[in-house]
């Protein structure tokens, strides 16, 4: 060959499971092949993520004893059902997982409002200050609520709002999703077509009218996904609550979770019950809300 | 942006100035008006933060001149700046900033590894991929104290996995380093195993999240890439450290930058798994160095330090992490 | 077995091609001279699900040839190209790449390039790091890599524009990264997918000349996807026209506009398009015609034969609007419907009685006659083209 030509490399395999354009086919077979491996890979990869619920799930089944046993069992022969209503009822999940939602709701409705009102502002209006007020707005997301509890504590001491809903929700209205919040909804009415406001305009639309029968209804998606987003951030909250409620009456399941271990810790499968039990009602919101809650967890991430 | 909807000027050019509507003569100026609809949008929002942000933030540097007594029921008494220097320079205080570093260094860069592994392995046109996608997101679903003590209790020596396995201590009780190196400077950033296995758990109870921001980064790498990068001759790892590693990196820099933040602010997991700040306070990062000072000292002063100290140290890597990775980061405009 | 000149076998004067560097993975070590660059398609069909993109499609690109994939969009044309890059399997038919089949080999070893009609390039790349990479990923020795990168770049005029990347080029510049990317690595064939349809109408005739000149000057095989027919007629050296995954005709530009071998072709060829009308076949006196409304026209002997073989009696008279001329006399009476004026020329659209509209074609030199003015047409017949109502093909002289 002459010195011009250009040495290919033959057609490889390669072991790695590609990205999403279909790779090497060397013959139909080979190609069976390679799609089998990576589902070999995927399912590996599944189980071992899942393992950790499978096996909550499993053990709250089991008795003590053979949870305690040194050789593992994966599957419960005689499924003790009962530990699920132990940890509903003695453990006061019930009581806990109510007082989440209560709490969760709040906070995110709350958050929901203000930074809808505050984003509008900043897309539409015009006011001396603008400026310096969002970055204010912006500086909250460095502030890590971590750091305000100390203060927040007396003073919700001394609006006497101590262990009370109150108490509960409204600080946790100041989280970092409520700046980041205000800073998305300003992004999304942003995104509202001039000609709109333009229309409204020449209909007569004052600004109340136009914020809730035109801009609120487009702004719909990054609501729901700014809404999924506050939801888990609120539900996953433990300091405050721990710090701001002393008993069962106003516990968070996070919180109450902790309390159900320590009272069972001889009874460990209802333990895990109780965990089961917390887990399942946001695998459910999730399943049904997947789409909002991947815009949501991406809103800052993504360049649109 | 737009001039005031409601303004009462007439739009319709030619129109007799009669025409103009008397409420321009009963209402103010269409700006101050628009000012005025402005503040009130914003006063729900100005309010919460004032109380509950600004002031606290700022009552911290105040509450960190004073010192409570280690005795119950005592007032606290002024300190000065005294407080700061001996807070800020204490081994403890020193200790617990290299553990909140060390954690964020295991969790925050292998968090979004594995995260990126998921996400190109579920990216993949086959049948079915989607089943894969939802298990992958599936932790996102488990919320601090089900990761916690699902963790908790499969790692405790009595009735976990482990045991069999396991010799005294637990590993939630090991403040055995995990390698043992004995360089001066290292040595110290060295995690304990009981510290691992928190990392353990964050990683695993972020990995929902981890998969799907970085799914939705590799979405917007463009298909006709990967087929241009494929007729170009280059093999699947190629194409991936080529094309789609470039293209992901404003959601690989997003992700360090927010997962530090949140690494630098994790406390259910320490208290769940590690209470009083775990063996030999080896895995007390300075929130829970926080808390215990506010709950069990009841020492408001040192706590307020601390926290403007948690505070700085956030502002700082991310100042660091914007000067230094968005540098590598390409952009496509 | 070895053909007993070795490879690269471009010999005289071919342009930059002559003694360039042929890639050749072939296994079985054969290659022809003639058959270097050929693409060759056998019964390819490709199925998406309920869908059938492509069916049954058997074509050759002979070596060196420039051949235009035509159709609207939809009809395949894309897709075909994609399972000649290797980007899509067929589910049935084999395809062949200079002597081999390509079947199962991937799209990094079949020796092709294409060009995207996005254009696809690398954005976090230099303009000179895209070109290069087709050459780094074959692990070329730096010497050689930046000799066809300098060749490349100077082919295209890209020399001010290599250490810019991709975001700070116009339309134009990235297309012609994209074609210097292609170039490079001086494959067996380029396949070329639109790429002008995202430059704007002046760009594109100043692009659609360099291009031709390029292929000259390169001496390659090209298969080119557009829908339009414009590009398809003053570039290819054949049109293989397209509709919902199946070949309608396969000819030369001249050909495909003369004879369009069925209504499809017809009415997706020539702009402003076929005139086309339903009628029926009449004979009488011994003249066999059509019969419109509005009139009958008369068939040219060897037309009025075949037409009269195999008994039709519907049929779809064509003709193109510059081959009517209008009149006082004629056999199609028609009301003059609007008059296009188009500087250098007029369309005058007409009416026939039952509402079928009729284009013809005047230079500007002739007045127009009036709006809603009564006309009559005459067909110039060697230029009739008719085609049977039931299967849409054209009834041959």
């Amino acid at each position: 060959m002459s010195a011009d030509t250009i040495a290919l490399k033959g057609t490889e395999l390669s072991g790695k499971a590609g990205t999403d354009v279909e790779a090497a086919r060397p013959g139909k077979r080979g190609r069976r092949l390679r799609i089998f491996a990576r589902y070999i890979l995927l399912t590996v990869l599944a189980v071992i993520v899942l393992f950790p619920i499978y096996i909550t799930i499993v053990n709250s089944l089991l008795l003590p004893s053979q949870i305690a046993s040194k050789s593992p069992t994966f599957f419960p022969s005689s499924p003790q059902w009962h530990t699920y209503a132990d940890a509903w009822s003695d453990g006061h999940l019930g009581r806990y997982l109510l007082n989440s939602a209560i709490v969760t709701v709040f906070v995110t409705v709350g958050q929901l409002a203000i930074a809808t009102c505050a984003g509008y502002a900043f897309a539409f209006l015009r006011f001396p200050l603008k400026r310096t007020l969002f970055v204010l707005f912006l500086t909250t997301l460095m502030i890590p609520f971590e750091i305000t509890i100390i203060t927040n504590l007396s003073t919700v001491n001394t609006i006497g709002w101590y262990d009370s809903f109150q108490g509960l929700i409204v600080p946790l209205l100041a989280t970092g999703a409520l700046g980041f919040g205000a800073f998305l909804m300003r992004q999304a009415f942003l995104q509202v077509p001039k000609d709109l406001q333009d229309a409204a305009k020449l209909d007569g639309y004052g600004h109340l009218r136009f914020m809730t029968r035109v801009a609120v209804p487009l702004v719909r998606p990054t609501m729901a996904a700014l809404a999924v987003f506050s939801f888990l951030a609120a539900w996953n909250q433990y300091l405050w609550p721990l710090l701001v409620t002393k008993d069962d009456r106003l516990r968070t399941v996070q919180i109450g979770l902790k309390q159900l271990r320590a009272t069972n810790l001889d009874q460990v499968n209802v333990t895990f019950a109780g965990t089961v039990i917390a887990f399942i009602p946001l695998v459910i919101l999730l399943l049904i809300f997947q789409k909002q809650l991947v815009r949501g967890l991406t809103a800052g991430a993504v360049k649109g | 942006m737009s001039t005031p909807v409601d303004a009462a000027v007439d739009l319709r050019a030619g129109e007799p100035a009669a025409a103009a509507p008397p409420s321009r003569r009963r209402r103010f100026s269409s700006g101050v008006r628009e000012a005025g609809l402005a503040y009130v949008l914003l006063v729900p929002a100005f309010l919460v933060f004032s109380v509950f942000v600004f002031y606290p933030f700022l009552r911290n540097f105040y509450l960190g001149f004073f010192s409570t007594p280690p005795f119950p029921g005592q007032p606290k008494h002024y300190v000065g700046i005294d407080q700061y220097r001996d807070v800020l320079s204490s081994t403890d205080f020193l200790d617990s900033l290299k553990v909140t570093i060390t954690f964020a260094i295991i969790t925050v860069p292998i968090g979004i590894a594995l995260g990126i592994l998921l996400a190109v392995l579920a990216h993949q046109k086959l049948q079915g991929i989607g089943i894969y996608r939802t298990f992958f997101s599936s932790t996102v679903a488990t919320s601090v104290a089900v990761a916690s003590v699902i963790f908790g209790t499969l790692l405790s020596p009595q009735v976990g996995l482990l045991q069999g396995i396991q010799t005294e201590p637990s590993i939630l009780q090991n403040p055995d380093p995990i390698i043992n190196i004995n360089l001066p400077v290292i040595r110290s950033f060295i995690p304990s195993v009981a510290l691992v296995a928190v990392a353990v758990t964050t990683i695993w109870q972020n990995l929902g999240l981890s998969f799907i921001l970085m799914s939705a980064g590799l979405q917007a790498v463009p298909d006709d890439l990967q087929e241009a990068a494929e007729i170009d001759g280059a093999g699947p790892w190629s194409r991936f450290w080529h094309v789609t590693l470039p293209l992901l990196s404003p959601t690989i820099f997003f992700a360090f930058v927010v997962g530090s933040i949140f690494a630098f602010q994790t406390f259910g997991q320490i208290d769940l798994l590690t209470p009083r700040g775990g063996p030999l306070k080896t895995t007390n990062v300075l929130t829970y160095y926080i808390y215990d000072q506010l709950q069990f000292a009841k020492n408001d002063g040192v706590a307020a330090v601390l926290a403007i100290a948690l505070f700085g140290v956030t502002l700082i890597l991310t100042l660091i992490q914007f000067r230094f990775l968005e540098r590598r980061v390409s952009y496509e405009r | 077995m070895f053909s007993d000149r070795s490879w690269p076998v471009r010999l005289g004067g071919r342009g930059p091609r002559e003694g360039g560097p042929i890639l050749t993975a072939d296994r079985t070590g054969r290659a022809s001279e003639e058959s270097v660059g050929r693409v060759a398609i056998r019964g390819v069909t490709k199925r998406f699900a309920d869908v059938t993109a492509v069916d049954d499609l058997t074509l050759e690109v002979a070596d060196e040839e420039f051949l235009v994939l035509l159709g609207p969009s939809g009809c395949g044309k894309s897709t075909a190209l994609r399972m000649i890059a290797g980007l899509e399997e067929p589910t049935a038919g084999s395809i062949e790449i200079g002597e081999r089949p390509v079947n199962d080999v991937e799209a990094k070893d079949r020796d092709v390039a294409m060009v995207f009609q996005s254009y696809a390039l690398y954005p976090h790349m230099t303009v000179r790091r895209n070109i290069e990479f087709p050459l780094k990923s074959r692990r070329v020795p730096a010497d050689e890599r930046n000799r066809l990168v300098e060749e490349a770049t100077k082919m295209l005029g890209l020399e001010a524009l290599l250490e810019r990347k991709p975001a700070q080029l116009s339309g134009g510049q990235r297309q012609r990264v994209a074609l210097a990317r292609a170039i490079v690595r001086r494959p067996q064939a380029f396949l070329m997918d639109e790429p002008l349809s995202n430059l704007d109408a002046k760009l594109r005739v100043q692009t659609r000349a360099e291009l031709i000149e390029l292929r000259r000057r390169l001496g390659a095989t090209i298969v080119y996807v557009t829908h339009d027919q414009v590009e398809a007629m003053t570039m290819g050296d054949r049109i293989a026209v397209l509709d919902q995954g199946v070949l309608q005709q396969v000819d030369v530009p001249q050909d495909v506009y003369a004879r369009p071998a069925n209504l499809f072709v017809a009415r997706f060829i020539g702009n402003p398009p076929m005139n086309t009308v339903d009628g029926e076949m009449v004979s009488s006196n011994g003249t066999t015609g059509v019969q419109i409304r509005g009139g009958v026209i008369p068939l040219p002997p060897p037309l009025a034969t075949a037409a009269g073989r195999g008994d039709r009696r519907e049929v779809v008279l064509g003709v193109r609007p510059e081959h009517l001329v209008l009149g006082s006399e004629g056999p199609i009476s028609a009301t003059v419907s609007v008059v296009e004026s188009l500087g250098h020329e007029q369309h005058v659209i007409c009416r026939l009685e039952d509402g079928q509209l009729v284009i013809v074609r005047q230079p500007s030199s002739v007045t127009p006659p009036a709006i809603e003015s009564a006309v009559r047409m005459t067909a110039d017949a060697p230029h009739l083209h008719l085609f049977d109502s039931a299967t849409e093909e054209r009834v041959d002289a």
